[in-house]
């Protein structure tokens, strides 16, 4: 076990953790931020995805001593009921999903895009997000919120 | 009806569970928070059982507020019906959807519905709740005429106030007078299950005067969801909760042997290793330590014979197989007149046939989430949380698991990621009512990525025979239809006994409640009406009898999109043969209007033009790619489904792209047509999935696919650039289900549209490019 300060969506925490823990759990279990989501642990699908350095992570794959230190952003800190985030508003807006499940991947994943890329191609767009899985096959609502995410960002 | 522990009776014997535990951060789902006024309120009431389905107030109460909380044993499984229930509540209540609240799923507090299944929650399901909240309009009405000073039919409502249309400014709420209101009713009882329905003195509108349904109100969960504030399954925690994981065998019927948590005592939060015969979990005080420690233990394990037949032999040895059951039907309407049965002596004299074979791989459910439960099983009760989509079974295959009453078991229904069927949660309930029992405390089971794309349960691979005789002027005068399935029933759809769940398997219990489940014509296909007809079903025996990684259930659609795949193949393969346009044939023999309907459609704005296949461009064309275009129909349980799909498919690399989608669609009267929009859509994606990519592969010991590498699916580059749904609204007909049917020819769509690129047949399901590109050289 050892200490380590995380600072997520703004906020610090010092929690103790075995330093190989995956970021994951030390988010859920430790500090109940559900929203990056278990999906495969590989990987390989993206529903565990934060942004740390503005990149989209798998929080499955980095060990919580590599994310130290260094800013944490999550599904929960990206807006807030009263004042969604733009990118939040458009997937509301297009009904993008089924069981949503794994859509703290898609929309962590369009926060990183657009942040880079605030109007990105269809080619873009699909290339941005291959590495990222629905089961239900919400992509075709999901391609129509990114998009509408695009236009609203300046 | 089955016997329903009084909310009384069951706070006397377990009062504990139902107020014993909070959660981490208070907020597991409005759902949960939604069941305090009920909770409240029921115990006190000196009559009749208050969970008793024949009570109104069972179903649905208003609060002083003004709020509506309805109890369902339905529940959301991702495509909206929550969103659903809530509009039909409001248009015979007259209140916003936003005042609408349910409690759903959870066995204390909601009528035994059967649980999701069978695309019947809204033709079915929504069915008693109409009724309830009719009545209960009436109810209210009732209780406020004489204040109002008219009769209760006098009466009008909008938004939850009662007015009088006389006095306009005479008015009351319903949340004032739904103290006085006889929310007692009792209520007609018919059915059990999925058909359980009740009828008390209100009568539901006309759907004519439907304002709320029929809308695109927005679903209820989507923007919590993706504000990040809902809760699903896998964030229940309870205090004292210990974390768990599993580790299956090794190879199928590999016995263990040894253990030695030697190595796993190292770990930091290691509590202990739990064994029962071949069933093993671990069990620790964090995520990590549990994950580690079940990496960490050491287990030997017999190394049996080879169980299982090669993958590559897979459908000769289901040809070779002796049936274990056997089933000739009849085809469906209009085709049983008219010599029916002559199929071999119309084969035999016809002037030429048209023969081929069909083959659909074991497939996985594969849920997104890979199955999450927790379980408190202490002082002879037990409660359990859990997604699965059929909790009130649930309750009753965990009773008899742990061989306790089922008065004793409560299933606390939690959303967990689209379910699709029986993937696994249910074992993963299971899991941790073992777990839970063997440490005395609250356990948390996590499956990981394997445990469910490997060991969930599967739906079973399918072969289907076809031969049709065709006469002197090409005109099909015989079809016979074969086939060679495994069971969807090895496990029960409906989770209700305690031999079927894979912990009972691995501690050496065995399956007594298998059933036979038959694939047969016109049953999962369209019954075209052909002269002649002969279905004939055959069930083969599993592959290997004990707990096994390939045992089946129920996969989205159960044996749909392999039976349709087979058949929407083959009638393309007629029309070929016969040289006519494949609508132009479907339309001839196919007689529910509402079929040919959606074919039309489907061809309307596909803009397709009328003309055999292939397209005749494959020996001319000088690029690589291709291009056609095929269709296929889909009928299921009343709801019809034209699909036609264009694709592009490399010749060189046998790449297949799906280009474009057409998708027609009726099911009755359309309650919310932007949600089903959205769940035709990802049908069409998820279905497209299964039939290009989505085949378990295993060797003679075991399943090889383990994960998203092992067993691809769709991802974004698959999807096509243009999804374009027609609606077809029947408002004068009852809603029918949409769930399920879009997954249905969604397979023969695509190998009918290869056809027509290629003058190449697939008949083997997936389309993966190698097998494109192999079937092209």
């Amino acid at each position: 076990m050892s200490r380590f300060s995380l600072t997520v969506n703004g906020q610090s925490h010092t929690v103790d953790a075995d330093p190989d823990c995956p970021l994951l759990y030390v988010l859920r279990d430790t500090l109940a931020l559900n929203n990056p989501r278990f999906g495969c642990g590989l990987g390989q699908c993206g529903a565990c995805t934060v942004i740390v350095d503005h990149h989209a992570v798998r929080s499955c794959r980095i060990p919580v001593s590599s994310a130290a230190g260094r800013p944490i952003g999550t599904l929960d800190g990206l807006g807030t009921p009263e004042h969604p985030h733009p990118i939040q508003q458009a997937f509301i807006d297009e009904q993008a999903f089924q069981c949503g499940y794994c859509l703290n991947g898609w929309v962590m994943t369009a926060k990183a895009l657009l942040d880079g890329n605030p109007h990105p191609s269809e080619e873009e767009i699909r290339r941005a997000f291959q590495g990222l899985i629905c089961r239900c096959g919400s992509h075709v609502g999901i391609l129509a919120a990114v998009r509408r995410a695009s236009g609203h960002q300046a | 009806m089955a016997h329903h522990v009084t909310r009384r009776e069951f706070v006397k014997r377990g009062g504990g569970l139902l107020v014993g535990f909070s959660l981490i951060d208070g907020s597991v789902a409005p759902r949960l928070l939604a069941s305090t006024p009920r909770d409240s309120q029921a115990a006190e009431d000196p009559s009749a059982p208050p969970d008793s389905p024949s009570r109104l107030d069972a179903w649905l109460r208003v609060d002083p507020d003004g709020l509506v909380h309805v109890f369902t044993g339905k529940v959301e499984i991702g495509m909206g019906v929550e969103t659903a229930f809530a509009q039909i509540i409001a248009e015979e209540l007259d209140v916003p959807v936003s005042h609408v609240r349910f409690v759903m799923g959870d066995t204390a507090q909601t009528p035994d519905q059967g649980g999701v299944g069978g695309s019947t929650s809204v033709s079915n399901g929504a069915k008693p709740l109409r009724n309830v909240a009719a009545s209960a309009r009436a109810m209210l009405l009732q209780a406020a005429a004489p204040q109002l000073g008219a009769d209760p039919a006098q009466l009008e409502v909008r938004d939850g106030i009662i007015i009088n249309p006389a006095h306009p400014a005479t008015r009351v709420s319903y949340g004032a007078v739904a103290g006085r209101a006889d929310l007692h009713e009792i209520l007609q009882v018919t059915g059990a299950g999925f058909s359980l329905n009740v009828e008390g003195a209100g009568t539901p509108k006309d759907p004519s005067t439907y304002r709320v349904v029929g809308t695109s109100v927005p679903r209820v969960d989507i923007a919590p969801k993706v504000l990040g504030t809902f809760r699903y399954v896998t964030d229940v925690r309870v205090p004292g909760m210990l974390h768990g994981r599993v580790i299956r065998p090794p190879a199928t019927g590999a016995h263990l042997v040894r253990v030695n948590d030697e190595p796993a005592r190292r770990i930091q939060g290691y509590v202990r290793t739990v064994v029962k015969h071949d069933f093993v979990g671990v069990l620790a005080d964090t995520e990590w330590g549990a994950i580690k420690a079940s990496q960490a233990v050491d287990l030997t394990w017999s190394e049996p014979a080879a169980n299982l037949p090669s993958h590559d032999s897979l459908y000769t040895w289901m040809r070779q197989a002796t049936p274990k059951a056997s089933r000739q039907t009849l085809p469906h309407g209009p085709s049983t007149s008219a010599g029916a049965g002559d199929v071999e002596s119309a084969l035999s004299l016809a002037s030429s046939r048209v023969e081929a074979s069909y083959e659909f791989p074991f497939q996985s459910h594969a849920t997104m989430g890979p199955g999450c439960a927790v379980a408190d099983v202490r002082e002879g009760q037990a409660t359990i949380w859990s997604g699965a989509q059929k909790p009130h079974a649930l309750r009753k295959g965990i009773a008899e698991l742990i061989d306790m009453p089922i008065e004793h078991v409560r299933i606390v229904w939690v959303e967990d990621s689209g379910s699709y069927g029986r993937p696994g949660f249910e074992d993963a309930a299971a899991d941790a009512v073992l777990l839970s029992q063997a440490a005395g405390r609250p356990v948390r089971v996590q499956w990981m990525r394997a445990d469910m794309t490997a060991w969930g349960a599967k739906g079973p691979a399918v072969v289907c025979d076809l031969a049709a005789a065709l006469d002197e002027h090409r005109e099909v005068t015989a079809v016979r239809f074969t086939s060679r399935a495994f069971s969807g029933g090895e496990i029960l759809y409906q989770p209700s006994t305690g031999d079927n769940f894979l912990a009972a398997r691995l501690t050496g219990v065995p399956n007594t409640s298998s059933v036979d489940e038959f694939v047969s014509w016109g049953g999962q296909t369209p019954a075209y009406a052909f002269p002649n007809v002969q279905s004939i079903a055959h069930v083969v025996a599993s592959l290997y009898d004990g707990p096994s990684p390939l045992r089946t259930s129920h996969l989205r659609d159960p044996e749909g999109p392999a039976a349709s795949f087979a058949v929407e193949s083959f009638i393309d393969e007629v029309a070929a043969a016969s040289g006519v346009d494949p609508i132009a044939l479907r339309l001839k023999w196919i007689k529910e209007p509402r079929a040919q309907a959606v074919l039309q459609a489907a061809a309307e704005k596909a803009g397709w033009q009328s003309r055999p296949s292939p397209a005749g461009h494959a020996r001319n064309s000088a690029g690589d790619v291709l291009k056609g275009r095929g269709v296929a129909l889909g009928t299921r349980n009343g709801t019809y489904v034209g699909t036609i799909a264009e694709v592009d498919v490399n010749r060189r690399t046998g790449a297949l792209r799906v280009t474009r989608f057409v998708c027609a669609h009726d099911c009755g009267l359309i309650v919310n047509p932007g949600a089903l929009t959205r769940t035709i859509q990802a049908n069409l994606v998820q279905s497209l999935s299964r039939a290009v990519h989505e085949e378990v592969a295993f060797d003679d010991r075991t399943v090889t696919s383990v994960d998203w590498r092992t067993y691809p699916i769709a991802r974004m580059a698959d999807v096509p650039p243009t999804v374009d749904i027609v609606l077809i609204n029947h408002p004068e007909l009852p809603p029918g289900g949409a769930g399920e049917p879009s997954s249905r020819p969604t397979a023969a769509a695509i190998a009918n549209a290869v056809f027509d690129a290629t003058g190449v047949r697939m008949r083997r399901a997936p389309l993966t490019a190698a097998r494109v590109k192999a079937a092209l050289a």
